[in-house]
C-alpha cells in the first residue's frame, strides 16, 4: 500500500520513558531539526527529581512535550496528538494527555510483566494486548529487538546497545514528520566524538529507525508540517537558561564590564552556572561557591570591585541569600539576582514549575528593603529580560531580581536572535577622580538617585560603605531618626523613579478597553496568548496583557486596567500578583490558580475566559 | 619600574586616620591592632588606594570605618566570601580581611575554611577575644569550657575550637598567631602576612577588658609572659622562660618541656616554617595554661606553604581559553551553530 502524506498546520508529541532512556536528549533532537525545518515551536521537558529513579516505576517518567507547527506556536500544547512510550510506565503516567484518535507508539519490549507490575497495571493486563486502548490509534515497535538485530556484529555490549533504542524511535518519528536526520547525524559525531563506535551505531540504529518507517508500512499516512510565516529573520533554537546566561555576556560585553558569577549549584538553575562557565574567552569569571550565602557574598565582593556581578539560584537558595541582597539594597551596588522558580515551599518540587516567588522577590527581606524585579516571559525573552535586569542594575546602581522559572528554563523556542549591535547601550555609573579640593561624597545621587560607582584603585575616592544606616550623602554612619526615615524613602523613590526609564505597559493582543482583560507575568504568557487568541477568534471581547516590570510597574498600567471590567489574574501560584495589583490599583482583581507544577493548559484558559464572559 | 616606585605617593600612619570617632570601648586591645596596622600599612610599598579592609560584623567588623582606604563592612560571617569575590575580579588589590572569633569561626566558619583551601591571596587579621563582645557578653567558639556568661549561667557546655589546628587543617598556607600586647611582635608578623602569597591567616589575642577582661594575660602580661608564651622563629631553637632556660624537645612526635640544663642545646626543637607536622604538633600547644604541666602558647609563623592561588588559577584558565578559542565574538555566541533563515 503507497503511503500517503497528510499535511497539518501543527502536531504536539510527547515522548515519554524511563529517566534513563534518553527522552530529554531525543526531545532536544526532535525540536533542533523542527526548528531547522522552519517550524515554529515551543517544548516542555517534565522530569523526576531523582537522576535514576526506580527503572520502570511510574515515579521515574520522564517527558518531553513539543508542540510544532507552520503557524504560530505559543505553548507546548495542552493535549499531545501522538505519545511515544518506550514502558507502561510512560503509557499509565502519559494517557490522559493524548487526544482522543492520537495515535500511541509503544516499545513492546517495555510492556513485559516486570514492566507491567512496576507500572502497577492489574496481574495479567496489558493495555497493548487488551482493547482498552480502542479509542486511540496503536503502533507497537519492538524497538528493543530491532536494534539488536541492527548492531548485530557491531562488537558493543549489551548495555551500550540498549542505550540507543532511541535512537529508533527518533528515526521512525523522523520518518513520520519527513524530517532530515542531518542535525541529528551532527549532533551524534560532535557529542561521541572521542568514541566513533558509539558514533557509528547511534548512526546505523537512527538510520534504521527511519527505514524501518519506509519499508514495514505500519504507518500509513506521513504528515507534513511545513515551515511556519513567522517574522522574516534569522533564527536559532534557544532554551531560557542558555538564554539568560547569553544575555549576561550581552550586557556585560555592551556595558564594558567583566562579568562574574557567584553561583551554587540547584536544579532548575544550575544550567546557567554551566553555560557561562563555557565562555571564559568572553572573560566571565565562573565561582562555584561552598554555599548560596557565599554566592551572592562574592558576586557583591566583585560588584564592589567594578565587575557585573550576578548571583543565581531557586526559591531555596534565595530564602539563604536574603541577608546578602539586603546588604546590596544598603550599598546600592549592582547586583543582579536570578531565580529560576521551581515548586516550593521548602524544598518542594524541585525539577517542576511555579511562580510562587514573587512576594519573596518583592517584599522577601528584613527591614524596608525594595529593589526592581523583572520577569521573563518566554525562553528567548529571558535574554531581553535579563539584559534589561543588568541594564538597570548598572545604571540605577540598585540590586536587581529577575524571575525565570522551571518552565522557562528547559523549554525552547526558536529565537529571532539579535545581533549585538541592536541592543541598547548600557552605561556604568562610575565616580571619577576628583578635582583638587574636591570631597568624594560616596552617596551623592544623579537625577535617577542612583549614587555613584567608587571601584577600588581610584586616588582620591577611599570610602567605607557598609550594612549600617547611611547618613545622606556622606554615607557615614547614622542612627539619626530623620536621617533614617529619610534614607528609606529616599531608597524606594530610587527603585520607583526607574519607572521613567523602562517602556510603557502594552496590551498584547485584544481591545484597550472592554468587559474583561487577562493579565499575566512570567512563563504563562504562552498559554495566555493561545487562549485569548482564541477566544478573540470566537468573538469574545478580551484582551491580555502581560507584565514584564513588576517593580516598579510601568507607569501607564493602573489607567490601563481601569478601562475594564473584569481583571482575570492566571497564576501558577495561590495569588501574589493579584495581591499586588490590588493593594497597588484598588481594583476587583481575580484570581486563577494552578498549582501542579505544570503550566496552564490554554484550554483551561479559554474555559475561563468564556465562563466570565457569559456571567457578565 | 624606576617610575613606578616614583609614582607611589608616601603616605604615613596619619593618613590613614579617618574622620570616624573611634568607638570601641576605652582600653579595648583593639586600639592597639588598629595602630599596629595603621603603623605597618605605610610601611609595605601599596598605593593607598589599592588597599581596601573588608570585615564582617562584631567589635572588630568596626575596624575599616577607621582606615581611610577602600573599605567595607558587611554582614555576619560573611567578609571572608565577599573578600574572595573581589580578590577573584581584582587580584592587584591588597584586600585584608577584619574579622572576630564570632564571625570567623562561628557564624562565617564555612566561608572561613573554603578560603583558605581555595587560597586567595588575603590578609585575614583574626581577632580573637573569646567572647561576643557586641552583644554584651555570651560564650564564643574559642570561649573555654565552663564559661560563665550571660547565655551559659551554669558554665558554657562547648568544647572550645583551636582556632590554628583549624586553619592548618583546611590547609592554610600561612598560619601566625600574635597578640594585641606586643606591637613590635604583631607589626612583624603583620608584614610577614603580607608578603606571603595566599591566605595570610594571623589569630590576634585581643583583650576585651568589658566581657573577658584577662583571658590572654598569662601570655601577654610582663610577670608571666615568659613561662608561659614561646616565641617561635624560623630557624631558632624552641626557647621560652624569664632566663630563657626552658626548651622544647621532640621526643618521636612528643614533645616535651625540658630545662635547657638537663640537655644538650643540639637536642632542641629548632623551628622549621615549611614543615607541615611540626607545625601541626605546635598548633596543639593549647593547655589552659592555669594547668601545672601546660605547654607554653606558641606565637610567631607557625607554618607557610606556597601553593598557587585560586585568582591566579582562575585567571590563567581564562587567559588560556583566550588562546585556543580567541577572544569572545558576542555576535557569534548568539548566533550560535545552527541558524535558519525565514524569508520575507
Amino acid at each position: 500500500m503507497e503511503n500517503t502524506t497528510l499535511l497539518a498546520t501543527e502536531a504536539t508529541i510527547l515522548f515519554a520513558g524511563d529517566s534513563g532512556d534518553g527522552i530529554q536528549l531525543t526531545g532536544d533532537q526532535f525540536t533542533n531539526t523542527a526548528a531547522l525545518h522552519g517550524n515554529d515551536l515551543s517544548t516542555f521537558p517534565n522530569f523526576p527529581a531523582e537522576i535514576r529513579a526506580p527503572q520502570g516505576t511510574l515515579a521515574g517518567v520522564s517527558g518531553f512535550q513539543i508542540k510544532f507547527g507552520s503557524t504560530e506556536i505559543y505553548t507546548p500544547g495542552d493535549q499531545c496528538d501522538m505519545l511515544v512510550v518506550m514502558n507502561a510506565a510512560a503509557l499509565k503516567a502519559n494517557l490522559r494527555q493524548l487526544k482522543k484518535g492520537g495515535i500511541i507508539i509503544a516499545n513492546t519490549d517495555g510492556f513485559d510483566a516486570k514492566n507491567l507490575r512496576l507500572a502497577k497495571y492489574p496481574e495479567g493486563v496489558n493495555p497493548i494486548e487488551d482493547s482498552s486502548l480502542e479509542e486511540y490509534r496503536l503502533l507497537t515497535l519492538d524497538v528493543t529487538r530491532m536494534t539488536k538485530s541492527t548492531l548485530e556484529g557491531s562488537g558493543l555490549g549489551t548495555k551500550e546497545v540498549d542505550r540507543t533504542k532511541n535512537m529508533f524511535v527518533l528515526g521512525y518519528i523522523y520518518w513520520i514528520y519527513n524530517r532530515s536526520l542531518d542535525a541529528t547525524v551532527k549532533f551524534i559525531e560532535q557529542k561521541f566524538a572521542k568514541r566513533p563506535e558509539i558514533v557509528e551505531a547511534n548512526i546505523k540504529t537512527l538510520k534504521a529507525g527511519y527505514n524501518y518507517g519506509e519499508t514495514s508500512e505500519t504507518f500509513m499516512q506521513r504528515v507534513e508540517i511545513r515551515a511556519a510565516q513567522i517574522k522574516p529573520g534569522k533564527y536559532r533554537n534557544i532554551n531560557g537558561n542558555p538564554a539568560t546566561a547569553f544575555g549576561l555576556i550581552a550586557a556585560a560585553q555592551k556595558a564594558g564590564l567583566p562579568l562574574f558569577l557567584g553561583s551554587y549549584p540547584i536544579t532548575p538553575a544550575s544550567d546557567i552556572l554551566h553555560e557561562l562557565s563555557r565562555h571564559k574567552n568572553f572573560g566571565v569569571k565562573t565561582f562555584q561557591a561552598e554555599d548560596e550565602i557565599a554566592a551572592i557574598c562574592s558576586a557583591i565582593g566583585a560588584s564592589f570591585g567594578g565587575s557585573l556581578a550576578v548571583t543565581t539560584s531557586s526559591g531555596p537558595g534565595i530564602a539563604l541569600k536574603t541577608e546578602a541582597i539586603g546588604l546590596a539594597v544598603m550599598l546600592e551596588l549592582p547586583l543582579v539576582i536570578i531565580n529560576v522558580q521551581r515548586g516550593g515551599p521548602s524544598t518542594g518540587l524541585p525539577t517542576k514549575t511555579e511562580q510562587a516567588d514573587l512576594l519573596q522577590a518583592l517584599y522577601g527581606r528584613n527591614g524596608e528593603a525594595p529593589l526592581p524585579v523583572i520577569a521573563a516571559q518566554t525562553p528567548g525573552d529571558c535574554f531581553y529580560a535579563v539584559y534589561e535586569a543588568c541594564k538597570i542594575a548598572v545604571e540605577h546602581s540598585t540590586p536587581v531580581f529577575f524571575l525565570s522559572d522551571g518552565y522557562l528554563a528547559n523549554g525552547a523556542e526558536p529565537w529571532l536572535y539579535p545581533t549585538s549591535d541592536a541592543l541598547k547601550p548600557i552605561v556604568p555609573n562610575f565616580a571619577k577622580e576628583l578635582a583638587e579640593g574636591e570631597k568624594f561624597l560616596p552617596y551623592k545621587r544623579n537625577e535617577k538617585l542612583a549614587r555613584k560607582w567608587a571601584v577600588p584603585g581610584i586616588k582620591g575616592l577611599e570610602h567605607r560603605i557598609g550594612g549600617l544606616e547611611k547618613e545622606h550623602e556622606t554615607g557615614n554612619i547614622s542612627y539619626d531618626p530623620e536621617n533614617h526615615e529619610f534614607m528609606v524613602k529616599l531608597r524606594a523613590e530610587k527603585v520607583d523613579r526607574i519607572a521613567d526609564y523602562i517602556p510603557l505597559q502594552t496590551v498584547d493582543q485584544g481591545p484597550q478597553s472592554g468587559p474583561l482583560v487577562v493579565v499575566g507575568w512570567g512563563s504563562t504568557y504562552g498559554a495566555i496568548k493561545t487562549a485569548v487568541r482564541a477566544a478573540l477568534n470566537d468573538g469574545i471581547q478580551v484582551a491580555h496583557i502581560h507584565i514584564r516590570n513588576i517593580h516598579p510597574f510601568p507607569k501607564n498600567l493602573g489607567a490601563l486596567l481601569a478601562a475594564y471590567d473584569h481583571i482575570l489574574v492566571p497564576e501558577m501560584n495561590n495569588g501574589q500578583l493579584v495581591r499586588v495589583l490590588r493593594d497597588k490599583f484598588l481594583v476587583p482583581a481575580e484570581g486563577m490558580n494552578k498549582i501542579k507544577g505544570v503550566p496552564f493548559a490554554s484550554g483551561e484558559l479559554l474555559e475561563k475566559i468564556k465562563s466570565i464572559v457569559a456571567h457578565a | 619600574m624606576h617610575s613606578e616606585t616614583q609614582d607611589i605617593a608616601v603616605f604615613t600612619a596619619k593618613d590613614l586616620v579617618t574622620d570616624q570617632e573611634v568607638r570601641w570601648c576605652p582600653g579595648c586591645g583593639d586600639y592597639s591592632i588598629l595602630k599596629q596596622v595603621q603603623t605597618v600599612v605605610p610601611e609595605l610599598g601599596l598605593r593607598k588606594e589599592e588597599i581596601v579592609f573588608v570585615s564582617g560584623i562584631g567589635c572588630s567588623s568596626r575596624f575599616p570605618y577607621y582606615m581611610e582606604t577602600y573599605g567595607m563592612h558587611s554582614i555576619h560571617g560573611r567578609a571572608t566570601a565577599i573578600a574572595s569575590g573581589l580578590k577573584a575580579t581584582r587580584p592587584e588589590l591588597s584586600v585584608w580581611v577584619i574579622t572576630g572569633d564570632g564571625d570567623s569561626l562561628s557564624i562565617g566558619g564555612n566561608h572561613f575554611i573554603h578560603m583558605l583551601r581555595r587560597n586567595f591571596n588575603l590578609n585575614v587579621l583574626l581577632f580573637n577575644n573569646e567572647i561576643y563582645g557586641l552583644t554584651k557578653g555570651q560564650y564564643s567558639p574559642t570561649s573555654e569550657r565552663g564559661k560563665i556568661t550571660k547565655s551559659t549561667p551554669m558554665g558554657s557546655v562547648d568544647h572550645p575550637f583551636n582556632p590554628l589546628a583549624l586553619i592548618l587543617g583546611a590547609d592554610g598556607t600561612f598560619v601566625a598567631r600574635s597578640m594585641d600586647r606586643d606591637p613590635l611582635h604583631l607589626r612583624a608578623i603583620l608584614k610577614r602576612a603580607h608578603l606571603h602569597t595566599g591566605t595570610s591567616l594571623v589569630e590576634i589575642y585581643q583583650n576585651c577588658n568589658v566581657f573577658n577582661d584577662g583571658a590572654f594575660e598569662v601570655f601577654t602580661e610582663k610577670g608571666t609572659k615568659a613561662d608561659n608564651a614561646l616565641f617561635a622563629e624560623h630557624g631558632k631553637p624552641l626557647v621560652f622562660g624569664a632566663n630563657s632556660d626552658k626548651a622544647i624537645v621532640l621526643d618521636g612526635f612528643t614533645p616535651r618541656v625540658v630545662s635547657l640544663a638537663d640537655c644538650s642545646e643540639n637536642d632542641v626543637w629548632i623551628h622549621d616554617e615549611t614543615d607541615r607536622t611540626k607545625a601541626g604538633i605546635l598548633t596543639r600547644f593549647f593547655d589552659d595554661p592555669r594547668k601545672a604541666e601546660a605547654f607554653p602558647r606558641p606565637f610567631g609563623v607557625f607554618y607557610v606553604e606556597h601553593r598557587d592561588t585560586y585568582e591566579d588559577v582562575m585567571n590563567r584558565q581564562l587567559e588560556e581559553a583566550v588562546r585556543l578559542k580567541g577572544s569572545g565574538d558576542l555576535d557569534a555566541l548568539l548566533r550560535g551553530n545552527s541558524t535558519w533563515e525565514v524569508a520575507g
